[in-house]
């Protein structure tokens, strides 16, 4: 085919964002094409040094979800609860590059119903702004990076990001705002084996059992709390290791 | 290009009308292939109980759907506008890969009304021609209920379908549907048990005169072994339904019902991770030669056969006529052409329940896609639009299909998005309220400028034109919805809702908010070659030889779920083409 571009394809045909097989083109006859551990199962978020944050980076972010949800005597905010990790794992891969989504020009500004139309990914969004953020900080509260203003600043902060009234140069605040406070829930309320929502915090506060996969006993129990604390994909946090 | 062995039919796409044409065409002896872009997928390999539950990757990471960077297409709301490409999905999912959407729908297991098929005449006779808007382009179906009756109970029992039967052969039936078309018996299995809310819902609907009944449920409620011999598990209730494949073999799906018994066939070959970028023609236009495919390594490939059946997702079955230039494209302008014309969706609307967190426990993680009590009052034509100054309608329900917290968290008007006050909010109204993605579930009629061609400006990855939707949301569906969701929150607040928050769809049309993935439309079944692709076999009138399959070829989307019915077209056409095509291939209807 004329437009053929055989690189291209090899990378948009046949994604797996999350597994680590890859699929090629294949003929299925005769039986189901099934081998035993063919799966994809999802690969674990390990603890440790950033994989896409600076350190200064992952100051800001900390910061940031924890303000975003902050922590309470019950419940552990944003920072504790490993959001932070969780966006810093999202952006070191795939979808900090914007992969698998349609990123071919020319890229104009459009109507609301239209959808985000940014060249940005996710992972240059946060570069900038946190970068932008940071600078603002250290021009208003002198020098004092957005980690180690007061809480009631930092809340002013995200209030003019929310709003768009603190303006970034090169992001748009507002896209910035809906990016981060999704991330960040996504990363509260996601399974753990992603980073986030540590020893399940998110979900014991809500009374969300998790990854259980079998409530036909308590399909016709009307209005009783649900008595079983949650598991996740990986088990239950008396048997993560410390 | 190479050229493949010659074969008696090739399927574009392996979803739930691939597999029931392949299935009933290797059956009658043909040597069948089915082409399927998307990955070979299987509830062992790729949705296993031990990590399918998981609403990070199949919900918002959207791992079993298609990548816009696969291919996408542009959207604008008028004709006036600069289209722009949809660069994440939003307002419907497409599939991608074996099984197609019966992967990872709800399996809400619908039929339209009688009146639906019929709906340009009925409304005419009924109200008079101008009572419709001018620009709504509603068409007959050139198809009856009656006619289609069987191939939806050959549909329901292949997929073991949960529900209560509001009206076998005339007689209403006590707990279903008493405006449901006559069915010729009852469902195979009975309804799903009902979660709490759903039980609230029922009584609330009663005690206001209304006729509650269990949605029809391709969630099975009970162990069920479908007439090919599959085997289905009981629903566990496990609230990851759509989105996601289940884990349990307990939801209807081409992998659940038809492919275990198909693959077996000898004579039906599948190739998967190939896509099909044209249909070939001879030299006259009129007879389809085979397709044209590559495969991951950007191999081209010559399919010839003597049939070919055109069953991927509404608007790739449209993409697909209009790259190949089969018929003509529609024209809204000069209003001549057929390929792209009476492109519709769905238009939801709903309305959230906060209650008393002291005394109501919903559990809303307890749930399965397809469970919920739902009415029909407000459907179709089941009540008087004389005086409303609209038409069409559609079910109502408490529905909710789970608790699952990155999506359903949702917090009274006027919470803060973020912070303390939020983290409060979510914690406090977590258990005590109900929300149904789509309690309002209404119709989307057709208009002249609703409609799909090819885009000037933005490409695929093969370098092929996206398709352009042009589409908005007019008065009559806005009306609609705002009527229909104001009888939901009565519902909602009957139900003991301290605070009841409506949300009738409202205008312009947005491509970023998901509603349902129902789009319709687009290359239409119909009696006239002028205003429709297709005739009331599915086949195309102008390459004989080709049969477009599924929800493309309805003339105006209804106000109930679309797979029970383009299922059953399918097996009507199927019929079809055994009993008639295949004795004497040629045009089945002469127009």
């Amino acid at each position: 085919m004329r437009n053929l571009h055989r690189r291209e394809l090899l990378a948009t045909s046949a994604f797996i964002l999350f597994g680590s097989t890859f699929a090629r083109a294949g003929i299925i006859q005769g039986s189901l094409p099934w081998a035993p551990g063919a799966g994809a199962p999802p690969i674990r978020v390990l603890p440790g040094p950033w994989h896409f944050f600076t350190p200064a980076e992952g100051r800001a972010v900390e910061a940031l979800v924890d303000r975003m949800i902050p922590p309470d005597p019950e419940t552990p905010g944003g920072r504790d609860a490993g959001c932070a990790v969780f966006i810093d794992r999202q952006l070191a891969g795939p979808y900090g590059r914007s992969e698998g989504l349609y990123v071919s020009g020319p890229f104009r500004t459009g109507t609301k119903q239209q959808g985000a139309q940014s060249p940005l990914t996710p992972a240059m969004q946060y570069r900038k702004a946190l970068a932008e953020i940071d600078a603002y900080c250290k021009a208003t509260y002198g020098g004092r990076t957005f980690a180690d203003v007061e809480d009631s600043e930092k809340d002013k902060i995200i209030g003019a990001l929310e709003t768009g009234e603190l303006k970034l140069s090169g992001v748009d605040p507002k896209v910035f705002f809906t990016t981060l406070l999704k991330n960040t829930r996504e990363g509260f309320f996601g399974d753990p084996i992603y980073g986030g929502n540590r020893d399940m915090v998110a979900w014991k506060m809500i009374g969300f059992p998790g990854a259980r996969y079998d409530y036909s006993d308590w399909i016709d129990r009307h209005n009783e709390r649900y008595p079983h604390p949650p598991i996740g994909i990986t088990g239950a946090p008396s048997w993560s290791p410390r | 290009m190479r050229k493949l062995p010659h074969k008696d039919v090739v399927i574009i796409g392996l979803g739930w009308t691939g597999s029931i044409m392949a299935h009933g065409l290797a059956d009658a002896g043909l040597d069948v292939i089915a082409i399927e872009r998307g990955p070979w997928r299987d509830t062992a390999t790729d949705y296993p109980p031990s990590y399918a539950p998981d609403e990070y990757r199949y919900r918002i990471q959207h791992e079993l759907f298609l990548r816009p960077a696969q291919t996408t297409f542009t959207f604008r709301n008028t004709m006036k506008q600069d289209a722009l490409p949809i660069r994440s999905w939003g307002a419907f999912m497409p599939p991608n890969g074996v099984g197609g959407g019966g992967v990872h729908w709800n399996a809400e297991m619908w039929r339209f009304a009688p009146t639906d098929f019929v709906i340009k005449t009925h409304l005419t006779e009924r109200y008079g021609e101008k009572f419709l808007p001018e620009d709504m382009t509603i068409q007959d179906w050139g198809v009856t209920y009656d006619e289609i009756e069987p191939y939806y109970d050959k549909f329901e029992y292949l997929c073991g379908t949960s529900g209560t039967a509001g009206n076998i052969k005339g007689q209403i039936m006590p707990g279903g549907n008493p405006f449901e078309g006559p069915r010729s018996r009852a469902y195979p299995t009975p309804a799903q048990k009902q979660p709490y809310n759903a039980t609230l819902f029922a009584k609330a609907a009663t005690d206001l005169g209304y006729k509650p009944f269990p949605q029809p449920s391709g969630n099975m409620s009970q162990a069920y072994t479908n007439p090919l011999g599959v085997e289905m598990g009981p629903c566990t209730f496990c609230g990851y339904c759509e989105w996601f494949g289940c884990g349990n073999y307990s939801k209807s799906s081409p992998q659940t019902t038809i492919l275990p018994v198909l693959v077996r066939q000898q004579n039906f070959t599948a190739r998967d991770n190939c896509e099909v970028t044209r249909i070939l023609l001879d030299a006259s236009g009129k007879r389809a030669t085979g397709v044209v495919f590559v495969d991951t390594s950007g191999e081209e490939w010559e399919q010839p056969a003597d049939m070919v059946l055109l069953c991927a997702y509404t608007i790739f079955n449209v993409q697909l006529l209009m790259l190949s230039g089969v018929g003509k494209i529609y024209d809204p302008v000069a209003d001549e052409g057929t390929i792209g014309r009476n492109f519709t969706h769905q238009t939801v609307g709903t309305a959230t329940g906060f209650f008393d967190p002291k005394k109501f426990i919903f559990n809303p993680f307890i749930a399965s896609g397809a469970i919920g009590m739902c009415i029909d009052e407000f459907n179709s034509d089941n009540f008087d639009h004389g005086p409303l100054g609209f038409v069409g309608g559609g079910y109502m329900g408490q529905v909710q299909t789970n608790g699952r917290p990155i999506e359903t968290t949702p917090v009274p008007p006027g919470t803060p998005t973020w912070g303390a006050k939020w983290k409060q909010a979510v914690k406090e109204n977590y258990q005590s309220t109900v929300y149904s993605g789509s309690g309002v579930h209404g119709s989307f009629y057709s208009y002249r400028d609703v409609y799909l061609d090819l885009d000037p400006v933005y490409k695929d990855r093969l370098g092929r034109p996206l398709l352009r939707i042009t589409m908005d949301l007019h008065d009559n569906e806005l009306k609609m919805s705002a009527y229909l969701t104001d009888k939901y929150a009565e519902i909602i607040k009957a139900m003991g809702a301290q605070m009841v928050v409506k949300k009738p769809r409202t205008g312009p049309y947005d491509v970023a908010e998901y509603q349902t993935t129902h789009l319709c439309g687009g290359a239409i079944m119909g009696t006239d070659p002028k205003t429709s692709a297709v005739n009331r076999y599915l086949q195309s009138w102008d390459v004989p030889n080709l049969f477009v399959l599924g929800a493309s070829s309805f003339p105006q989307n209804h106000g109930y779920n679309p797979t029970g019915t383009l299922a059953a077209l399918a097996y009507w056409s199927l019929e079809a083409i055994k009993t008639q095509y295949l004795k004497n291939p040629g045009p089945l209807v002469h127009a």
